[in-house]
């Protein structure tokens, strides 16, 4: 009875296709978005938000970046934290090389950056498929990652090889650097996700999505009825590629501060790899209910044994926390492999019809 | 110009006047190569049987080795050790079987991918909870000196690595194409359905193919861990192992053996000869963009089986 679109009377092709059609998705996802933006700020401590909500919001946009190349246009890749990297380095380089540069354009232009080195190694997708593809983006990951570690250039001859933000404002508020409080950096990072979500969601439920649908679907055929296979999946790898990049770039901005090649390792790219299939391939609310369970996940894990009065090792509980996160995920894939995504698609099939069993 | 001349020039230069130390730097190669190619067979036989890629093949070799070194610190005789290691390595086949790929079945390849990825993380947690983390010491009594044949130097380990190897493949190439079970294996290979229906049953095979990659596992474990030591970095080798595969192609096992070969040697060249150029550690991806190269003008791998595809 709760969610039922009946009486909604689509009156103009304009409502027929607007982006959430029915009007209850209408108010959760306005109600979501405003309670992020208004009320959450106001009430969360600086654990929370550092901990917590900033990175969900900038794995989230990892994800959908994943989720656009791997859940709609069907090219597995192991390479995220790579163009995460791209990102996060360009965000450095550009914001040094020009310090008024505004923090949003020094985004814009990290997510560019990342696309362009996204569509070169886009390349083998274009002869290769399924596991030789990923195995071939590994190649993106490790040669980034090393360029990053050995190219002085790209840290500005720091002896350490580290990265650091410089303070920096955005509209006249400190948004980088050690001066920046948690909740500028969290509304900076909720802003963007939102636009670059918005504009996901447009793209692919146009023509670019379903035309890398076709491809997901079966490529050969989508050829045969006039999609470019070419075109269409290296603009997956550009775009996927773009946002990583902006991801990487907020990632090294507005949560760590400060990083080396390392903080893009393999494990990161794991990681959101792992938020898109536990969120549901092709989905981006999928998406985000993936970043958030693979961000509470461990910190759930960690402080489980104190919340039951038990206290182990430190390295124990390590290993502990380790099979307990492996086996979650295998008794997610066996009980849900499509995702969180479609457990909540079940649960609106079953709000539809509450209070009556069918 | 000069940085031209310092990669296409310098390099052979050196390796003419030298063929000493290049005749070195190739053996070196070939034998590493051999011991990436025993971490890729164990990817390939489960890959063959199953379609399933078995991200997991390294921290199973980090676990059999684990478990080996757990059982002699026991107390327990090397040969025994070594047998009950394979016992565990068989348990563990079963438990994944049952546990993990028999609800799996006919989910979708990145599925399978992906449980396999979070059965790496349970083993690891599960292999050091049960063993310990630190760094253990593996010493099954295989001699290390170096030896020199006509000035090139050679480390006897990595000799009889590479002869453990050998005997390792051609006991599999005879039990793939002479046993019933080899070919029952084959035939679940060529068609998992017509192999149903014949009556060759489908658990059993696929326990047996982890048994034997587990075993596999097991022979790479006790080879990476007397060489470096049994550690946590010794799933890594799997890493190593995965452009091997892809070079070499998903369902060859010549494929893997020749794979590796290629990439041991080409990395080892690469490092010695053109790594100085720009900043050394190339080994991490030089095999990945060898392979991802060679991959877009042969996209099946080496030997791997020709793409049919049809609408």
């Amino acid at each position: 009875m709760i969610y039922r679109e009946a009486g909604q009377f689509k009156t103009s092709y304009g409502t027929d296709q607007a982006m959430l059609p029915i009007a209850q998705d209408r108010w959760v996802v306005g109600a979501a978005v405003a309670v992020m933006l208004l009320v959450v700020p106001f009430i969360s401590n600086e654990y929370m938000l550092q901990a917590v909500l900033i990175p969900f919001l900038i794995l989230s946009l990892a994800a959908i970046g994943l989720n656009l190349l791997t859940g709609y246009a069907g090219q597995l890749s192991l390479g995220t934290a790579a163009f995460m990297a791209v990102g996060g380095y360009m965000a450095y380089k550009f914001t040094t090389m020009f310090p008024g540069l505004n923090l949003l354009v020094v985004f814009l232009f990290s997510g560019v950056c990342a696309a362009a080195v996204g569509l070169v190694f886009g390349i083998p997708s274009l002869r290769i498929k399924g596991f030789y593809l990923a195995v071939a983006t590994l190649a993106a990951q490790f040669f980034l990652n090393w360029t990053f570690n050995k190219v002085p250039w790209f840290y500005n001859y720091n002896p350490s090889g580290t990265i650091t933000m410089p303070p920096r404002e955005l509209f006249g508020v400190m948004a980088g650097g050690p001066a920046a409080t948690a909740e500028t950096r969290y509304l900076i990072a909720l802003v963007v996700v939102v636009v670059l979500t918005v504009v996901a969601k447009n793209l692919v439920r146009g023509r670019i999505g379903r035309s890398w649908m076709a491809i997901r679907d079966m490529d050969i055929a989508a050829e045969i009825i006039g999609f470019q296979p070419y075109q269409t999946k290296l603009l997956a790898f550009a775009i996927s590629s773009f946002y990583c990049g902006v991801a990487g770039a907020m990632y090294f901005c507005l949560y760590l501060g400060s990083a080396e090649s390392e903080a893009y390792s393999i494990d990161l790219s794991f990681e959101v790899l792992f938020m898109v299939i536990i969120g549901g391939l092709g989905s981006l609310l999928g998406s985000f209910l993936g970043a958030a369970f693979i961000v509470l996940l461990p910190i759930f894990l960690t402080n489980a044994p104190q919340l039951v009065g038990l206290t182990l090792p430190i390295d124990v509980q390590k290993h502990i926390e380790l099979m307990v996160f492996g086996g979650l995920i295998v008794w997610f894939l066996i009980v849900e492999p499509r995702g969180l995504a479609r457990l909540w698609q079940i649960a609106k099939e079953k709000l539809r019809r509450w209070p009556f069993p069918y | 110009m000069e940085l031209l001349t310092a990669i296409f020039f310098t390099p052979f230069v050196e390796m003419w006047e030298f063929p000493a130390f290049f005749a070195e730097v190739v053996i070196n190669g070939l034998l590493t190569g051999v011991m990436y190619s025993l971490v890729a067979l164990g990817f390939v036989l489960i890959f063959k049987a199953s379609e399933i890629f078995n991200f997991a093949q390294g921290v199973m070799v980090l676990f059999a080795a684990l478990s080996l070194v757990g059982l002699m610190e026991l107390g327990v005789p090397t040969w025994l050790a070594v047998i009950l290691a394979l016992g565990i390595m068989v348990v563990l086949a079963l438990v994944i079987e049952r546990v993990m790929l028999r609800p799996l079945v006919n989910q979708d390849p990145f599925i399978l991918f992906m449980s396999t990825i979070g059965l790496t993380f349970f083993l690891e947690g599960f292999g050091e909870t049960l063993w310990g983390s630190n760094v253990k010491r593996l010493d099954i009594g295989i001699p290390k000196d170096v030896i020199e044949y006509q000035g090139v130097l050679l480390n006897e380990f990595d000799i009889i690595a590479a002869v453990v190897g050998a005997i390792l493949v051609i006991g599999l190439a005879i039990f793939f194409t002479k046993t019933p079970i080899g070919r029952a294996l084959r035939a679940v290979a060529d068609d998992h359905q017509a192999a149903l229906s014949v009556g060759i049953p489908l658990k059993t095979i696929w326990v047996i193919v982890w048994s034997v990659s587990g075993g596999v596992a097991l022979v790479a474990g006790i080879m990476w861990g007397a060489k470096s030591g049994v550690q946590f970095s010794l799933s890594l080798i799997a890493l190593k192992a995965l452009p091997v595969l892809i070079l070499g192609g998903l369902t060859s096992i010549s494929g893997a053996i020749v794979g590796g070969l290629i990439i041991g040697v080409g990395e080892k060249v690469a490092e010695i000869y053109w790594g100085p150029l720009i900043g050394g550690a190339i080994e991490n991806w030089f095999a990945y963009i060898l392979a991802m190269v060679f991959l877009l003008f042969r996209p099946q791998g080496l030997f791997g089986e020709r793409i049919i595809e049809r609408v």
